[in-house]
């Protein structure tokens, strides 16, 4: 511990651990005040509390067009996340083993989504859905998903393909092993826990995204489509907490695991 | 069966396809709409001769352009209040936190796994009139009045992104932060460089690409906001992408809404292209 103070800014002058707690401390208050509010009788988030209760989450188990929706949120999730991360797949290997023209397009193509507004992509799809007649629905969702997801999917995969020796390739198909089947026995299994971490972090970047979903959702919504719709009639609010509050509960989950995956790949 | 320069056809070629039809195509589509002549509806099929009125009516018009002045200035702020608070986070996991900082990133990433919408609610919650502040200062006698200053304010927009954005932004830096060798730090103190001095002139220069990426990450959501402005915001906050997002909606302009969002992807692809002269960023895909 000496050695790292001794590379880095005086360690008593800067008081950087006390400083990151309490950003985290700021990042966990407002999150923290809304699992409180959630239990409280009062539909205002407002002090002194009421009394502890469950009924918010009875009823957001019981609202039909709420579960609906959430349950409309994981369709698209997996449709996007499984688009993205074959399509970022087949780019990681692609750029990471070929010399071709369009080699840099590519990639440049498929991280072109991260500086692209979302109001932006939104509307173009919404336009593009309708000169093409497609009507909307959670599949035009999916697509405009597909879209934002996929930098994140190619990008994490491609730093995994970079560790990957490419001799272990050719070691496969010099004993005679198609292109096709190296692939499979051999690059597959070795990045097999980055490539699930790469679709769960595309399912919750679809499964959290509002900007685009509205333009592109028909009659069945989202569930971030659906919250935002609601949030103007005050008296539905504790139930919709209540319900986000368990949603998020799984998608803490889901990004702890993406991210011990990662971690775990050397 | 195909050698390996065969397969290079199937891995490359859906990833084309897919992103000519879905990100492509529909971005030249409003770059096409923009110069219809109507502001709208529209029927495709229709013949018309191109024009630039709706360039014309967005740049001409004062309140649209200070809209665009305002998103961006609101996005400039939030995004350098973003990056420096997650330079010293960064730094902490990167130089200081040892044995424990995949811990500690863990902590730092469950806020960020809350859906957005909650999190700007609970701003919203806390700001609002009856909300968490109001009603917490008056409990405890601080103050008679709710104070109405603190949501539908700009400041209020500001905070709430900052917000969002801190655990995010910390990625890139720490990630850049990760990539210096400790031999150059240590060189530099052999050269009797002192801790501000290596801080400075190493692990800043060096850590910089992270935190343009990180600067750019939160810049351009932020810049096409629609949704927190409305939440959190007021008739003072009302942004260029929720002038966009009117335009499609309650206007059915398509064509202006079309030139509007074509002025927007040109003005932050330009800035991006800039950035990216300045600052190696393919450092970070290294």
């Amino acid at each position: 511990m000496s050695e790292r103070g001794a590379i880095g800014v005086g360690r008593t002058r800067v008081p950087l651990r006390a400083g990151f707690v309490l950003i985290l401390l700021l990042l966990y208050f407002p999150i923290a005040l809304l699992f409180v509010f959630s239990f409280n009788t009062s539909s205002v988030l407002s002090f002194p509390l009421r009394e502890f209760t469950l009924d918010w989450y009875g009823a957001a188990l019981t609202d039909g067009a709420l579960l609906a929706s959430a349950r409309n949120s994981i369709l698209v999730g997996v449709v996007a996340a499984s688009i993205a991360t074959t399509l970022g797949l087949a780019v990681s290997i692609a750029f990471s083993r070929f010399r071709f023209r369009g080699r840099l397009l590519l990639l440049g193509l498929a991280v072109l989504p991260l500086i692209v507004p979302f109001i932006v992509l939104g509307v173009s799809l919404f336009l593009l859905f309708t000169f093409l007649d497609v009507p909307r629905s959670l599949l035009t969702i999916a697509v405009g998903h597909s879209i934002i997801a996929l930098p994140f999917a190619t990008l994490i995969l491609l730093a995994r393909m970079g560790g990957i020796d490419p001799a272990l390739e050719d070691a496969a198909m010099d004993l005679g092993a198609t292109y096709a089947v190296t692939l499979r026995r051999v690059v597959l299994p070795l990045i097999g826990p980055t490539l699930l971490s790469a679709w769960l972090t595309c399912f919750i970047v679809s499964f959290d995204e509002v900007a685009i979903a509205l333009f592109l959702a028909g009659r069945d919504p989202t569930f971030p489509v659906f919250l935002y719709g609601q949030l103007r009639f005050a008296q539905r609010l504790p139930v919709l907490i209540a319900m986000a509050v368990l949603l998020m509960i799984g998608t803490v989950i889901l990004t702890l695991v993406a991210f011990r995956l990662r971690q775990r790949q050397p | 069966m195909l050698g390996r320069r065969g397969f290079l056809r199937f891995l490359a070629l859906p990833p084309y396809v897919w992103l000519a039809a879905f990100l492509l195509a529909p971005v030249l589509l409003i770059g096409v709409i923009s110069f219809r002549p109507e502001p709208g509806p529209i029927d495709f099929g229709e013949p018309w001769t191109p024009s630039l009125v709706q360039y014309g009516r967005i740049l001409e018009t004062a309140s649209y352009l200070r809209q665009l002045a305002i998103s961006a200035v609101m996005a400039l702020i939030v995004a350098a209040s973003a990056t420096m608070l997650a330079f010293p986070v960064a730094y902490f996991l990167a130089f200081r936190a040892g044995e424990r900082a995949s811990l500690y990133l863990v902590l730092l990433l469950v806020p960020a796994a809350v859906s957005f919408l909650l999190r700007v609610m609970a701003w919203r919650l806390m700001l609002g009139q009856e909300g968490g502040i109001n009603s917490a200062l008056q409990w405890l006698g601080l103050t008679k009045e709710p104070l109405d200053l603190l949501i539908y304010s700009r400041s209020a927009v500001v905070v709430t992104l900052v917000y969002v954005w801190i655990p995010f932004a910390t990625l890139p830096i720490y990630a850049a932060m990760g990539r210096i060798d400790r031999r150059q730090l240590e060189a530099a103190a052999d050269l009797g460089a002192g801790p501000w001095s290596r801080f400075w002139r190493v692990t800043v220069p060096l850590s910089l690409p992270g935190a343009a990426a990180a600067f750019f990450m939160v810049f351009i959501p932020t810049v096409g906001e629609y949704i927190t402005p409305r939440l959190v915001g007021g008739s003072e906050t009302y942004m260029y992408g929720q002038l966009i997002q009117d335009f499609f909606g309650r206007a059915a302009s398509w064509a202006t809404g079309s030139a509007a969002a074509v002025i927007m992807l040109v003005l932050t692809v330009v800035l991006v292209l800039v950035a990216t002269r300045l600052v190696n960023l393919r450092r970070l895909t290294a």
